[in-house]
């Protein structure tokens, strides 16, 4: 074990961010309340309340689920596609670090960011709108859980990535879209059937169904089907970075 | 080929001194299937300093890369100080430092945030004392706040060497140190590695220039198209690398040598228009005043002359042929 080495790359990682805190945090918090503007006092005054729940409360988990996927995503991709790119990957390869310890300080450093992100809109959607958390601890653990996961499919992606464009791809044209249709602003019971029906095969649903349930009690899916689901996705990216490793996938020649 | 020259006999008279890296039968093609390594032994002895020798694309950048655990190898062996660098590759890597050929580095960091970072990616826990030493040492204490982009191309190749050295390694491998650097720089940068060795320090170098391998090394490996063609002591190696050819150019062609030049070494080129002289450029006095001398002697007059170095690529394809250099 090299704890030390872990640590240093962690804080390596924690420091970049840190040079742009305005822009890491700036960013997501001025857009989310633009969202609590328009959703919670424009339009969400004049919508009905979803579930018993108030529409400009009900978006919460939604919203800050759309930052944890977004966030986490281009954090750990940039991170570790960041050194390839400009070559000083050369260094982290010839330390004296195993595979899992460089996943566990670039994962972790890139889920950190975004669970901070997340409380941080989280706090930010208190001054707008009536909240209330009724499983805290399944909101925590839902909260790590997809940031976790989704910074180990960001580090895939940014070992994947031969460009800058393939690294904002995949947030753009497949995360924004599975979020917002996942039921990030509606309950997908609101839905035709046959598009509820649709709506199922997007993975999305099952995270913020989790995730909503864990503020108001109520979901679109069962509380357990929506673990199940992220532990499988967290488990199938797990697979895809060990197998990554095992090969040298565009990492090692 | 395989070359040992741990127990080659120019060392048979000396005392054997363990290799520090130990290199047996390493081979790397590539996805594309070029092949960069072939076959490659060598034992690299502590506390001397190797120049690997060869022209652009000869494998010098992959076999530091193999050893350091950046290139996966396709075939063989290596141990660093005992250690398998497969097996043991965390006790491998903590004795080697790497300065890489570009200059990558975080340009946003500082050069002392960034020593600090590579020493403690290498396990090492945090000591002031020893990286303001080290900072010092390359002149680059008074920058160490700056960030690095500020910095000139030389600065940057300091602090990867400094860098390098943060995790106080035992092994430092440089490749191209040298490359697109002035000569001022050349200077201070053949002090500073003649510096770490006299510190016990293992260095590797690779270069594509002759000289600087002269200036610098203790021993000499040549390494072409993936193939070490020979490794040996600098001194043997420049006599057999310096050799130098005179060329006259004739005033009347001649079809033969005449017999009064019979004990010169001689040869005719460009159809009877040219005369060529051999000669050790290290050799004690090159003869070429009597040569001269005795071609006016002999009325054979010449209207201009030159020298010429053997090239490295003459050198290449000699010592491929088995031609002896």
């Amino acid at each position: 074990m090299n704890p030390r080495g872990i640590w240093s790359l962690y804080r390596f990682e924690m420091a970049r961010a840190l040079r742009t805190v305005w822009q890491s945090l700036a960013g997501p918090v001025i857009t989310t309340s633009l969202y609590f503007v328009v959703f919670g006092g424009a339009i969400g005054s004049r919508m009905q309340a979803v579930d018993g729940v108030e529409y400009g409360a009900f978006i919460v988990p939604g919203l800050l689920m759309l930052s944890l996927l977004t966030l986490s995503i281009s954090n750990a991709s940039i991170g570790i596609y960041f050194p390839r790119f400009t070559g000083t990957i050369y260094e982290i390869l010839s330390a004296p670090m195993s595979y899992a310890e460089l996943v566990v300080a670039y994962v972790g450093a890139a889920a950190t960011k975004s669970m901070v992100v997340g409380l941080i809109i989280l706090g930010t959607s208190a001054l707008f709108v009536p909240l209330r958390i009724e499983h805290p601890f399944w909101m925590a653990g839902f909260l790590v859980l997809t940031s976790v996961s989704f910074s180990l499919f960001g580090f895939i992606l940014g070992i994947w990535a031969k460009g800058f464009e393939q690294l904002s791809f995949v947030p753009m044209l497949v995360i924004t879209p599975l979020t917002f249709l996942g039921g990030a602003f509606y309950s997908i019971d609101m839905l035709p059937p046959f598009w509820r029906q649709v709506s199922l095969f997007n993975p999305v649903v099952y995270l913020i169904s989790g995730f909503r349930w864990s503020f108001y009690g109520q979901g679109d899916v069962s509380v357990g089907q929506s673990l199940g689901f992220t532990l499988l996705f967290f488990a199938l990216c797990l697979g895809v970075v060990a197998w990554i490793f095992k090969t040298g996938y565009r990492l090692k020649e | 080929m395989r070359f040992d020259a741990c127990t080659g006999p120019s060392w048979a008279s000396k005392s054997p001194v363990d290799p520090i890296i130990s290199i047996t039968g390493l081979g790397k093609t590539y996805a594309s299937g070029q092949v960069a390594l072939r076959d490659v032994d060598l034992q690299i002895r502590k506390g001397e300093i190797l120049a690997l020798l060869g022209p652009n694309g000869a494998g010098k950048t992959t076999l530091i890369s193999v050893v350091c655990g950046i290139v996966q190898a396709s075939a063989g062996r290596v141990l660093v100080d005992g250690h398998d660098i497969r097996s043991g590759y965390r006790a491998a890597r903590k004795q080697i430092g790497l300065v890489p050929q570009e200059l990558s580095t975080d340009l946003f960091e500082t050069p002392w945030a960034t020593v600090n970072f590579s020493r403690g990616l290498f396990g090492h826990p945090p000591n002031d004392a020893y990286l303001e030493q080290l900072l010092r040492d390359l002149s680059l204490w008074e920058k160490r706040k700056n960030k690095i982009m500020t910095l000139s191309g030389g600065m940057k190749r300091r602090v990867l060497i400094a860098k390098a050295l943060a995790h106080e390694p035992q092994i430092l491998f440089l490749d191209e140190p040298t490359a697109g650097v002035d000569v001022k720089l050349r200077r201070e940068m053949w002090k500073l590695v003649r510096g770490l060795r006299d510190r016990g320090v293992t260095i590797i170098l690779t270069t594509h220039y002759l000289e600087e391998a002269e200036e610098m090394a203790d021993r000499i490996g040549v390494i072409n198209k993936g193939q070490l063609i020979l490794v040996e002591e600098k001194r043997e190696l420049m006599k057999k690398l310096g050799r130098r050819k005179l060329t006259l150019l004739l005033r009347e062609p001649m079809a033969a040598l005449p017999p009064s030049l019979a004990d010169w070494e001689l040869t005719l080129g460009a159809e009877g228009r040219e005369l060529e002289y051999r000669f050790e450029a290290h050799q004690e006095g090159t003869r070429i005043p009597d040569l001269l001398q005795r071609l006016t002697e002999q009325g054979i007059g010449f209207t201009d002359l030159h020298t010429q170095k053997s090239s490295l690529e003459e050198i290449f394809v000699r010592l491929v042929e088995g031609d002896g250099p």
